[in-house]
């Protein structure tokens, strides 16, 4: 496929992690694929059952993990294949988005929605619309343990270690 | 104390009737209470309720299912684990016999240790509800009770100890000092960067002891914790930073509608991690969507366990 669109920018490749119903969202996607509309190709497509399959965890550990971005996508809300699965995914969903921005990871970094297994032209609006997103934010930040505050400590404590008998808190008691 | 009085006399009726009944002993020293089983008379005179009750003796009802009658002494506060329990059908209520009683809040021995320098310098702490004396070594010290209090009762609503069989003394009157959470917002005020930084750093420190879910009153798994679960692997045994971040999440996210906020996590890690801002921050998400308190009326459903099929207070995500 050319970038003749400018869907496809050259660039650094994004990692981002797709979790996808069976019965809608991954049919829509298969859709989009037969009806040969143009995606980017940063994501990494997960089939999941149902989005109530979809464990918050399994999205904060993607995210833990260096995923630049996370799309989650279900059956509409009423159109469940499991009749309420996608109802209670959407409490968690919700819960789970607007707590990430207190641990520091850009809550942008996270969408979930829905798109049915007719709507091709649809998943490919949703995942364009959303790689663009996560593009625009850059690679997420890597996982460095900080500013390494305690190793700074540590050294300091070992100088004065090896100072011995000539260490400050040695004076008071001579 | 005329409370205590009372609460000994209500728990000398009720014990025959009970396997034991869970409150609090003077610790090992002045400023510590540890907790106390009370399984017979003379044990009842052990009972203590003070500034220093901290520890919650609903965390030990995990270890007390299957029909044993028991006795709790509770805060407010631990009052609202016991009824999130109930709520969720861990627990039956006839075989629960709850000693209510006014608090006035509980000291945090963490910053009574960052002010005073070791704990074991203060010889004398006298509490007049407003003010707090400390004498340690030979400085003597009145703090405001706010600045030495424990983060929780700054916020709290639930002094009085909520669906109790029994009531002793007065009711308190202690109002919430502020309505909402004043560490969250400053914390908050940082960047994203900033906040994943600090995160990081407080990770760095942590050293997986696990303290924090034996602590916890709702972590109810006990040998099935998918932290320590093999099938499927969620954690490696590594104490690296991605790891404990994880765990937290874990801690967090198993919480969501349930956490009631006692605060005993983060008490009882022996790294003071703040890892209540990120609950706190939770269980804020939770009142403000679901308008759902954890642990207020054992009726309810918890806001995870069900749905609407129109969400009016969740905006439609496309």
């Amino acid at each position: 496929m050319s970038g003749s669109t400018g869907l496809l920018t050259e660039g650094q490749d994004l990692r981002i992690v797709g979790f996808l119903c069976n019965w809608c969202s991954y049919g829509g996607a298969d859709t989009a694929g037969v009806a040969r509309f143009e995606q980017p190709t940063d994501l990494r497509v997960i089939r999941v059952p149902c989005s109530g399959r979809i464990d918050p965890l399994f999205i904060a550990r993607a995210l833990l993990s260096g995923a630049d971005g996370v799309l989650v996508s279900g059956c509409h809300p009423r159109d469940c294949h499991y009749a309420e699965g996608n109802f209670y995914a959407r409490r968690r969903f919700e819960m789970l988005k607007q707590f990430l921005s207190v641990t520091g990871i850009d809550p942008e970094r996270f969408h979930y929605t829905w798109v049915s297994a007719s709507e091709g032209q649809r998943w490919q609006d949703v995942v364009t619309s959303f790689t663009e997103r996560i593009r625009k934010l850059g690679p997420a930040t890597k996982m460095a343990g900080g500013t390494g505050y305690d190793e700074e400590c540590l050294k300091e404590i070992a100088a004065a270690v090896s100072l011995g008998d000539q260490c400050p808190c040695h004076k008071e008691k001579a | 104390m005329q409370a205590l009085a009372e609460l000994k006399e209500q728990i000398r009726q009720a014990l025959p009737d009970l396997d034991v009944v869970i409150g609090w002993q003077q610790g090992y020293d002045a400023l510590h209470t540890s907790p106390l089983f009370i399984r017979s008379e003379e044990d009842i005179d052990k009972l203590v309720v003070n500034e220093f009750c901290v520890v919650n003796p609903a965390t030990y009802l995990r270890e007390m299912r299957g029909g044993k009658k028991v006795g709790l002494v509770l805060k407010g506060c631990d009052s609202r684990s016991v009824i999130q329990l109930l709520q969720e059908k861990l627990l039956k209520e006839e075989d629960l016999t709850i000693f209510g009683f006014g608090c006035n809040g509980v000291l945090n021995h963490t910053k009574l240790q960052a002010r005073f320098g070791d704990i074991g310098f203060i010889t004398s702490l006298e509490n007049d509800g407003t003010n707090v004396t400390v004498e340690a070594g030979d400085k003597k010290e009145t703090v405001p009770f706010t600045e030495l209090c424990a983060d929780k009762c700054l916020t709290c609503s639930y002094p009085n100890t909520l669906q109790c069989s029994h009531f002793a003394g007065e009711e308190s009157a202690k109002q919430a000092d502020s309505a909402t959470d004043k560490a969250l917002e400053d914390f908050e005020k940082l960047t994203m960067e900033e906040r994943f930084t600090f995160w990081q750093d407080q990770m760095r420190r942590c050293i997986r002891c696990y303290a924090c879910r034996n602590a916890c009153p709702m972590c109810v798994c006990k040998d099935h914790c998918l932290a320590n679960s093999r099938e499927p692997k969620w954690l490696s045994e590594d104490v690296d930073v991605q790891n404990n971040f994880m765990f937290q999440l874990i801690h967090v996210m198993h919480l969501t509608g349930r956490c009631v906020e006692c605060g005993e996590c983060e008490r009882a890690c022996p790294m003071d991690i703040p890892i209540m801002l990120l609950r706190r921050k939770m269980a804020g998400i939770v009142r403000d969507v679901f308008a759902y308190n954890a642990g207020t009326n054992a009726e309810e459903t918890p806001p995870l366990m069900c749905f609407k099929v129109e969400e009016p207070t969740i905006e439609e995500r496309h």
